[in-house]
């Protein structure tokens, strides 16, 4: 419970907006890079909101040490690698398609190609089955007979 | 005194649940007529005793009775009197009971205007309905009851978390219940259907007007929902793929899908198997997701206070119906027999690969949103899944449905000629690619993204128009307008929730392409431009509102020295709950918004602003409106009213001697 309540005080008890003013670099280059990947970071303490729109207090260092490392000459890779560094994975939004969230990564195209897969067949089947069940050779000579043969 | 009297329906109700789950279901099995019958009344009664205790728990609220637990953890005296009510709702325990009263309603609909429904079928539906209501009424009853009192009623309440104090909010968790719902009864007309053993045409077009229905709620609650975090959160968001939203998002996917086979069984009676397994996973999906509100195992912003007991419990009762009721598919699933045949190119397929990328659209959200869960468990790897992974994996599964629909909703049934549909649609596709090609030139150097949206927006809405038009003969335009006229309601629906989808997957490319942010210290009095507007703000006052102190700001927004719009960005506390809310204002027009959000004053003076134009924000919501329009549109079709008479027929005969 108080650990909540921590929480709960650092999420609200900044009534601030997210990116303020006073962190955004001057060059306007370096500060969309920054914005790059703090959209794309977790704030750490909220629920799964990125630091870019979350309020909290940490949120903002996070912010703050992005552009620092962007000042200090860091590719943006290697930002996002000091951040993984310090807060582990679990600061990226997109999870690495590496190891096991491959798993992850691969669901949809393979479920994809399952999904058609059961259906082409259950359509072939279909199909087959539609086969079988063709006239009996008494309907096929009424048929004739209807046609007028 | 009335709060007892609400409890103690409750209690009734529950009773009552049971009494109808059982009579029913074994009258059927044993072909008792008036044991079967007994189901009609009990479900109306039930809806009745349910009613009673919610408006017995609105009361409560509404006089602020501070003696009820939950009246003192979610009201306050000085709340408007619209917050108090959604205030029932805006918890845990009021929502359930919400969420059980909505079940009830909808047995009694069953039960009211299914006279002509096979007797059978009818009892096991109710039975199956009410099975599902006592599970919910013994998880509130023993676990979160409502109508708990204390013998200590202090002198006011905590209030309602202040950002769910807003128009948007309160009509927001109704809809999506309706629509959550609603399912249910496609659910229990499954599982009825399974005992049956019988599936055919009639059990089609008695399906698909409640799945629509729920359809069309679950809709509106989505777009509501989407609309709220836009204006209320500050920085214009509208979908952050939080497991609360997707919770609500898999069972609208798996409800859209299901919409679109029992088209097929009303039709064509084949692909009966399938349409089942759909109308048990959809709802399936709505218990899942009351499952992640509910029970805290993920974490997100809209989840209620959590407890793990509760979990269990919604997890059980998630093992129990859809566990059982899959086990029941695999057992007499494969009886279902299919009689109408069809070609690999035919209507019929269109719609099966319709089916195929919505549910497993589904299932990457579904994945997504429980892998943080299972990779810790099971890989010890502790991850987020977010917003990117979401864009990446679920978008071209919506981009490859955009592409197929036009040309998929134009084959004939049974068995059609591809080459004949393309050149249908050829003008409209030539049309699409050279509005999006427009649009890439003019925007020079910003995403692709926006003009492949304006591409797909265009090659759907068009191509709906054009299938209307191929739909109206061969003759004179005089002739052929006034035959489009005198189209089936179900055709005018498709063409509207299709054209409804072009233009919410436009306006999201747009929004997402085409927002320009100005993040800055605005000194007051000082202009500024952004994006061809002069914005000023002109001055910042403290407001006292009711149960809120605000600054709010006062902004002009000019363009070539007319005044555009005066907007008054708001930043609320709410002492009682002790919590800040940004109240956005925006200039809405239907091809941009301006988005004024109030940050907080600075040191050396001027307070922070944050202004953004969002290029066709509104058509986000006309889009979904339209969509829902569609559906409303289809469901007043004629073949539905027609049961409507037929069943007015047959009533008298419905109820049988005693």
């Amino acid at each position: 419970m108080r650990v909540l309540l921590l929480i709960l005080a650092l999420v609200w008890s900044v009534p601030a907006l997210a990116v303020q003013p006073d962190e955004m670099l001057s060059d306007p280059a370096l500060e969309a890079r920054a914005r790059v990947i703090t959209e794309g970071l977790r704030c750490v303490v909220c629920r799964n909101e990125s630091v870019d729109d979350s309020n909290a207090d940490i949120a903002r260092d996070i912010r703050l040490m992005v552009r620092e490392r962007l000042l200090a000459g860091d590719t943006n890779d290697q930002a996002v690698q000091y951040m993984v560094d310090r807060f582990g994975e679990y600061i990226l939004l997109e999870p690495r398609a590496t190891g096991s969230n491959l798993i992850l990564w691969a669901a949809g195209p393979v479920l994809l190609l399952l999904a058609l897969g059961v259906a082409l067949a259950a359509a072939r089947r279909r199909r087959a089955a539609s086969r079988d069940a063709g006239l009996s050779p008494e309907e096929e000579a009424r048929l004739k007979e209807i046609l007028g043969e | 005194m009335i709060v007892e009297l609400g409890h103690f329906a409750l209690i009734l109700a529950f009773g009552l649940s049971i009494l109808q789950t059982v009579v029913p279901l074994y009258g059927a099995h044993r072909g008792w007529a008036d044991w079967m019958a007994a189901a009609n009344p009990m479900a109306g009664l039930q809806f009745v005793l349910i009613a009673l205790s919610f408006g017995a728990l609105t009361y409560a609220f509404v006089t602020s009775d501070f003696s009820v637990l939950l009246v003192i953890n979610n009201s306050h005296s000085l709340k408007p009197l619209l917050y108090k009510i959604s205030g029932v709702w805006g918890n845990h325990e009021g929502s359930l009971l919400l969420w059980v009263l909505i079940l009830s309603l909808f047995g009694a609909c069953a039960a009211w205007f299914g006279g002509n429904l096979p007797a059978s079928l009818q009892a096991r539906v109710l039975g199956v309905q009410a099975s599902i209501g006592a599970a919910f009424m013994a998880f509130m009853i023993f676990t979160s009851n409502p109508f708990l009192r204390t013998d200590m009623a202090p002198f006011d309440g905590h209030d309602l978390n202040p950002l769910l104090q807003d128009p948007g909010l309160a009509f927001h968790p109704p809809f999506l219940y309706l629509g959550y719902v609603g399912l249910s009864m496609a659910f229990s007309f499954a599982v009825a259907a399974l005992i049956e053993g019988k599936v055919d045409a009639a059990w089609g077009r008695w399906v698909r007007p409640w799945t629509l229905a729920a359809w069309i709620f679950l809709t509106i609650g989505i777009g509501l929902g989407s609309w709220w975090a836009y204006y209320e959160l500050g920085w214009g968001g509208f979908w952050f793929w939080d497991p609360v939203e997707n919770a609500s998002f898999m069972p609208w996917l798996f409800a859209t899908a299901l919409l679109h086979s029992a088209i097929v069984v009303e039709k064509r009676e084949t692909l009966k198997a399938w349409t089942i397994l759909l109308s048990i996973l959809g709802f399936g999906f709505s218990l899942m997701g009351t499952f992640i509100v509910r029970s805290g195992v993920i974490t997100s912003v809209h989840a209620f206070a959590s407890d793990p007991e509760r979990g269990v419990f919604i997890l059980l009762i998630f093992a129990v119906f859809v566990g059982g009721a899959l086990t029941l598919f695999a057992l007499r699933g494969a009886a279902l027999e299919a009689k109408g045949v069809f070609a690999l190119v035919s209507r019929e397929s269109a719609l099966v690969l319709n089916n195929v990328l919505l549910a497993v659209a589904a299932l990457v959200v579904f994945t997504g949103t429980m892998w943080p869960l299972v990779s810790e468990l099971a890989f010890g790897r502790v991850l987020s899944v977010g917003a990117p992974f979401f864009d990446a994996a679920f978008t071209p599964f919506m981009v490859a449905l955009a592409v197929v629909l036009p040309v998929g909703a134009v084959i004939p049934w049974k068995r059609g000629n591809l080459g004949r549909a393309l050149r249908a649609m050829w003008g409209v596709a030539v049309l699409a690619v050279a509005l999006g090609a427009l649009a890439f030139t003019v925007q020079t150097g910003r995403s692709v993204l926006a003009p492949v949206g304006v591409a797909l927006g265009t090659w759907l809405v068009i191509g709906a128009l054009a299938d209307l038009w191929q739909r109206s003969g061969r003759q004179g335009i005089g002739a052929r307008l006034a035959r489009i006229t005198r189209l089936p309601r179900a055709d005018w629906g498709k063409a509207l929730a299709h054209a409804g989808l072009g233009v919410t997957i436009f306006a999201v490319s747009a929004v997402l392409g085409w927002s320009t942010e100005d993040i800055r210290v605005a000194q007051i009095g000082e202009s500024f431009v952004h994006d061809g507007y002069t914005v000023t703000l002109t001055g910042v006052e403290r407001v006292q509102g009711p149960n809120y102190i605000s600054s709010m700001g006062h902004v002009t927004i000019e363009r070539d020295g007319q005044l555009v719009a005066e907007l008054a960005p708001e930043k609320r506390v709410y002492p009682a709950a002790g919590m800040p809310t940004t109240e956005a204002a925006i200039d809405y027009a239907l091809t941009r918004d301006i988005y004024i959000a109030l940050g907080d004053p600075q040191d050396g003076g001027g307070w922070a602003l944050r202004t953004y134009v969002k290029p066709f924000a509104s058509c986000l919501w006309l889009g979904v409106l339209i969509m829902a329009l569609g559906g409303v549109v289809s469901l007043s079709d004629r073949r539905y009213r027609m049961a409507a008479g037929a069943r007015r027929a047959a009533a008298p005969l419905a109820t049988p001697a005693e």
